[in-house]
């Protein structure tokens, strides 16, 4: 492919006359309408927290606080517990996380790289997984959480019953797997004749190499725990236990909590997403660019 | 990982110990085969904890699913068999038909904001030569966001009486309406708020797939004399086919499950919303428990949705 970058509409249309004046139209609409689309929602939310509930129950909307009242997140954070919540959430997702990524890149270097019988097949059948929409298991996964066979025992209301099942992510180990495939043998032959057994020539040889897609598979496994709603909503009925998502859902269903006060709770919910999209957005669309162009 | 240590070394001394064993060619073949069991035995060290995973709470729960769509289950005494009737009584349910004629109108709804949108604000925003950083951040924020986050704030924004829709609305004299209270937006509003919040994947995902079209046939159609929309119809389209497509059967899969929605904006009773998921809800984890009826409205998802699945799995699978 030569270097001719140029898309739809020619560099040179988009500098003449006409087309320069509705390019800068369509630029500094898209602008606006992206503003006011994406960003004011989050204003809204923001400043809503620090309205007073009567100013929230008039029937024309402002779009300034008249009396600003910041302590409202004080309120929110001691009145419903939201440090609990978010302490919870983080602590399933990091917990969450871990264990996603030791079990995932285990099941991923003994498949691309120690390559044991019938090794395609258990590929195969972690893939088929992938066939299985989420919806179509919720209630024989939460039967199984609610009574583990075998093991017996009880999962409900403890992290596990969010971890376990979470390390089941047949993509992350697709994702590994392809990426160590592309690791040259060679290089684990040559250190091996040292003798360096199969942990440490993961440790040291594939893993430092990997340092790009384990990122990704990170922040993705962080994002995705963060958002999750319907299964921590099942298999976490315990108030203590629960998730900010569910714990809000539920309050705002009681009725009892104050508009302010919600608009803090959503507003606290959302920033630690906001602040690792600003971070690493780089990684997260770069990312979902790959997947896109590889299917 | 500890679990996995001991074992491992303990097969690499069994190996190369057989291997230092003296004796003919038979005892060699004997050592390459230890060896050949040694690593094997490593390999599924390594895959102990995923296999366990997988069969725990992917393998396990699909047949346990299956077998309890047969079964009359309270979990107090045994289940006892009933054959087919889980399936007659989700089919009598005057629910039945409801519930899946709503999330199609909701897979519907979803596809034609969801699918068009994406793709134009992709198309436009792709011949920006200024500020694409911005409209990238900007249009995956709302992705970002706990699902529960946007639903609970667009219920602020759908209020009828002090939201800020309707404000806006009565503000340039147009009518208002009662969005997510009323029958005939109830449904609506639930897709324009998952538009909201999920069209920024899809943008994204077509922003890669336009700046992967060589320029050169763009060029060369410009130079055969062909206009902007000559050349998006000629150009685009065809090579954004496959992506297009891939999307739009991710889109269907997803959509076909939803639940948050309907769920915290309309409610798990309201006729007008009930859809597969939120009847599967009720049916297992409102007053009856009934997770035989369950499990067999989950299989009957299950075989819909696994044909959108195996569809875009082959074509993916293909592509590699």
């Amino acid at each position: 492919m030569s270097s001719l970058t140029r898309s739809l509409i020619s560099d040179a249309d988009l500098r003449r006359g006409r087309g320069r004046l509705i390019y800068r139209l369509v630029l500094g609409a898209m602008a606006v309408a992206f503003v006011l689309a994406f960003i004011f929602p989050l204003y809204w939310m923001v400043t809503g927290a620090m309205k007073t509930p009567i100013e929230l129950a008039q029937p024309s909307p402002t779009l300034w606080p008249t009396e600003w009242h910041p302590e409202t997140y004080l309120e929110a954070w001691r009145r419903l517990e939201i440090g609990r919540y978010l302490a919870n959430t983080a602590f399933y997702a990091l917990g969450g996380w871990l264990i996603q990524l030791i079990v995932d890149v285990a099941a991923a270097y003994a498949l691309s790289k120690l390559r044991p019988i019938l090794g395609n097949v258990v590929l195969g059948g972690m893939l088929a997984s992938l066939m299985l929409p989420a919806a179509a298991l919720l209630v024989p996964a939460y039967l199984t959480v609610a009574e583990v066979p075998i093991f017996g025992g009880n999962l409900l209301n403890t992290p596990w019953a969010l971890w376990l099942p979470g390390a089941a992510n047949a993509f992350n180990i697709y994702v590994l797997k392809r990426f160590f495939d592309q690791i040259p043998n060679d290089l684990l032959d040559s250190a091996g004749i040292d003798g360096a057994g199969r942990l440490r020539l993961l440790w040291h040889i594939i893993l430092p190499l990997s340092r790009p897609v384990l990122a990704v598979v990170s922040i993705f496994a962080i994002i995705g725990s963060w958002k999750d709603f319907l299964w921590p909503l099942l298999v976490l009925q315990e108030a203590e236990s629960q998730t900010i998502s569910v714990a809000l859902s539920r309050l705002a269903s009681t009725g009892r909590v104050t508009n302010n006060e919600m608009f803090a709770g959503l507003a606290i919910a959302s920033i630690p997403m906001v602040v690792i999209f600003m971070v690493f957005q780089r990684s997260i669309l770069n990312g979902l660019s790959a997947g896109a162009l590889k299917g | 990982m500890t679990v996995i240590a001991p074992q491992s070394s303990a097969a690499v001394t069994r190996g190369t110990g057989r291997a230092d064993a003296p004796g003919g060619p038979g005892s060699a073949r004997a050592a390459r085969l230890r060896r050949r069991i040694g690593d094997n035995l490593q390999a599924y060290a390594f895959l102990a904890a995923g296999l366990l995973c997988f069969a725990l709470f992917s393998w396990y729960p699909l047949v346990k699913g299956i077998i309890l769509s047969f079964q009359q289950d309270n979990f107090v005494t045994d289940p006892i068999w009933v054959g087919m009737d889980n399936y007659t009584a989700v089919l009598d349910d005057p629910l039945f038909a409801t519930a899946w004629l709503n999330t199609l109108e909701f897979t519907g709804l979803a596809l034609l904001f969801g699918f068009a949108v994406p793709f134009v604000l992709a198309l436009v925003i792709n011949e920006f030569r200024h500020a694409k950083g911005f409209f990238r951040f900007a249009v995956y924020l709302p992705v970002m966001l706990p699902p529960i986050v946007s639903v609970l704030l667009w219920q602020y924004f759908y209020d009828p009486g002090n939201g800020l829709f309707n404000a806006l609305l009565s503000g340039v004299g147009l009518p208002t309406s009662d969005w997510n209270q009323s029958p005939k937006m109830a449904m609506v509003s639930l897709v324009l708020v998952s538009t909201w919040s999920n069209m920024g994947g899809a943008t994204i995902m077509y922003l890669a797939g336009l700046a992967g079209i060589p320029g050169e046939l763009y060029e060369a159609a410009e130079l055969d004399g062909a206009t902007v929309w000559q050349r998006v119809r000629h150009v685009t389209f065809p090579q954004m086919r496959f992506i297009m497509l891939v999307l739009l059967l991710l889109q269907i899969v997803a959509t076909m499950q939803v639940f948050i929605e309907p769920f915290q904006l309309t409610g798990t009773t309201n006729p007008e919303t009930i859809t597969v998921m939120v009847l599967i809800y009720r049916y297992a984890f409102t007053i009856n428990h009934d997770f035989g009826m369950a499990a067999a409205m989950s299989v009957l998802l299950f075989i819909v949705l696994g044909a959108f699945s195996a569809l875009y799995l082959r074509l993916t699978r293909k592509a590699d």
